[in-house]
């Protein structure tokens, strides 16, 4: 197994007017390539600041953070933006398509970003609206679908750009509990096919879908384990691999 | 980095989300442009009929009028006396050499017959270098020559108005008409001229050998005094120098010294035509700066609703950064759709103005002129409008937080 990510002794400051923040105290863990690994802990644990600097949405104050090898913390903001392109994916608790869009216009997003030509885009957004089980409902505008539907848009969008990393912040905080299992088993299919997934949750039930949970509290990790995943039962439209 | 295209379609498709909005804030624009090329349409188009009228006198012309006198303590007012001379015409024609043609000329006024017909107009006494001199065509017959001048011969030229109100329809060439009795023959007609920028029809005139006029028409007590000469110059550009000449030269004829004031007065008329045109060119100007005001204010409006947008559109900025928009992306976008806005504004302004000038032109019978040039200079403008008022708020979206944007309620 080769190494996706490392942390090593990340320290995150925020100033917030006289304030000052210490909202990761030190933290380090590494992560595998094909892993799936939930990130949990209560609210001020420190667990959102260590996704945005996953992320790339923030750097570092101190430490470092290799994705893929790189020091991605010496990076410019350009550089930042082409490695949240190329190699994360995103998916966010309140879905965050965008309005008046089709599933597949929002699908071929990052792909506009990286350039690539109409016609391939248009192809690998269909694939990618296929992989998460909504093969026919790429012309369906974000507000025509459901809430899972929605999210299931969000994977798309995420893996599109066949990415190191998807990284997902509460995906399942605004779905009912019928629906988080479809999702789940979505991302369970998609750790079978070898992608490295890294959630963020507060809900102990959705994490027992992965396989490793660390947990937060006060900026540092308290428990770093390895966990026996339970399976998500498949819905019928999921195509397995 | 996105390509223009790409921005160009994001920005379609967000002001389609918001027609109406997007067509209110484009008005301020679309009502400046529309101002400016009205306004400037219609001022250019109304230096243009000055000038033109101006130009319609002759052009590079001196005019060289009799000055006042004293006599006994008196002073005469200019052109009061007689002191201009058929000699000093030929001596000026002869002797300056910045100068391409003189004209004297006597004025005066009378009845003209013809047939059942009469009409009461001005007379001159002119030579042949009258028609280069003061532009004129002749559209029918031909000029008066030299010869008809020494002759004093009784051959006129008449002008449209007069060959309109005395033979109607006809052809007036070779007719014989009754100027204060005496009969003429009419050798030629004049072209049309329209009216000077005093408002005088100029086509209402007879034009009769000088030493006619003189002798045996006006019956002045001077038969060799002239009542004006008129000076054309090579070019606009040695008109001064033939001022000089003329002025050396007369004050020369004149003997015009300490102990003799001057007799004569000289006008440039081309500087006439430069005042005229300066005080044209500044109402232009100022009818274009009020309406580029209204376009400073559609501009503001721009930008007031591109930072509405920008707020608005925090979420999708934000989602847009994480998914690897750089910040020129985002700044593109923003700016684009401001371009966008303006452009499209200035298009219909244009449209509007065009329009609004022809009505003006139609209605009031004002002349308008629009110019390729205003065009262009105004659709640039508006595009300027565009990436000057829309910068703020597109580098405003470019600079905003991810972390903070997608959590932005």
């Amino acid at each position: 197994m080769d190494e996706v990510v490392r942390l090593s002794d990340v320290v995150k400051i925020y100033t917030m007017g006289e304030e000052r923040v210490e909202a990761m105290k030190g933290v380090s863990f590494t992560v595998q390539r094909g892993e799936f690994v939930s990130i949990m802990g209560a609210s001020g644990s420190g667990k959102s600041t260590c996704m945005n600097i996953l992320g790339c949405l923030d750097v570092p104050t101190r430490g470092s953070y290799f994705l893929d090898g790189v020091d991605v913390g010496k990076l410019s903001a350009d550089a930042l933006a082409e490695v949240r392109n190329k190699k994360l994916g995103f998916v966010f608790q309140g879905f965050n398509l965008l309005a008046r869009t089709t599933a597949r216009q929002n699908v071929e997003l990052p792909l506009v970003y990286a350039q690539i030509p109409a016609s391939e885009r248009r192809a690998r957004a269909l694939e990618a609206l296929e992989r998460v089980g909504l093969a026919g409902r790429e012309g369906h505008y974000s507000n025509q679908l459901s809430g899972g539907q929605q999210q299931r848009v969000a994977i798309a969008r995420a893996l599109v750009n066949r990415p190191s990393i998807i990284l997902a912040d509460e995906p399942t905080g605004n779905l009912d509990s019928r629906t988080t299992v479809e999702i789940m088993s979505i991302f369970q299919e998609l750790n079978r096919q070898g992608i490295t997934i890294i959630m963020v949750t507060h809900e102990p039930d959705v994490a027992e879908f992965t396989s490793r949970h660390i947990i937060f509290r006060d900026g540092l990790v308290i428990s770093d384990q390895p966990f026996q995943a339970k399976n998500a039962a498949l819905p019928a439209e999921v195509p397995k691999a | 980095m996105t390509t223009l295209y790409q921005s160009l379609l994001i920005a379609l498709r967000a002001l389609r989300v918001n027609k109406m909005r997007a067509l209110l804030t484009m008005l301020g624009i679309i009502i400046g442009i529309a101002a400016v090329i009205a306004m400037v349409a219609i001022g250019s188009g109304a230096s243009k009929m000055i000038s033109d009228q101006i130009s319609s006198i002759g052009s590079n012309l001196l005019l060289v009028l009799p000055g006042s006198v004293t006599s006994g303590g008196m002073r005469s007012g200019s052109g009061g006396t007689q002191t201009l001379t058929y000699d000093d015409a030929r001596a000026i024609k002869a002797e300056c050499p910045s100068v391409a043609a003189v004209a004297p000329n006597v004025r005066g006024s009378g009845q003209v017959v013809y047939g059942n017909q009469n009409w009461s107009t001005v007379v001159y006494g002119v030579t042949p270098d009258m028609v280069d001199v003061r532009d004129w065509t002749i559209v029918a017959g031909r000029n008066i020559t030299q010869s008809d001048v020494d002759g004093a011969t009784k051959n006129c030229l008449i002008g449209q108005t007069v060959a309109d109100n005395l033979f109607g329809g006809t052809d007036p060439v070779s007719k014989i008409i009754r100027i204060k009795k005496i009969p003429f023959t009419v050798v030629g007609v004049l072209g049309r001229k329209g009216q000077s920028p005093q408002g005088q029809d100029q086509d209402d005139v007879i034009y009769v050998p000088l030493r006619t006029a003189q002798r045996k028409l006006l019956g002045s007590q001077f038969p060799n005094v002239v009542g004006s000469i008129m000076v054309q110059a090579k070019s606009a550009e040695v008109l001064d120098k033939a001022e000089d000449e003329v002025t050396a030269l007369l004050n020369q004829r004149h003997r015009i010294g300490p102990n003799r004031e001057i007799d004569y007065s000289i006008r440039n008329l081309s500087e006439l035509l430069a005042v005229t045109e300066q005080s044209s060119k500044v109402m232009s100007i100022l009818l274009g700066a009020v309406a580029s005001i209204s376009l400073v204010v559609g501009g503001i409006g721009i930008m007031n609703i591109m930072l509405v947008s920008v707020t608005e559109r925090t979420r999708e900025i934000g989602i847009r950064i994480a998914i690897g928009a750089k910040k020129r992306d985002i700044l593109l976008q923003f700016l684009t759709e401001a371009v966008l806005l303006t452009t499209c504004g200035g298009l219909i302004g244009m449209l509007l103005g065009v329009a609004g000038a022809k009505l003006v032109a139609s209605f009031i019978g004002w002349p308008t002129l629009i110019s390729v040039n205003t065009i262009i200079i105004a659709f640039a403008f508006s595009a300027g409008v565009g990436v000057f008022f829309g910068f703020y708020p597109a580098r405003k979206a470019a600079s905003l937080n991810p972390i903070d944007a997608l959590r932005y309620e």
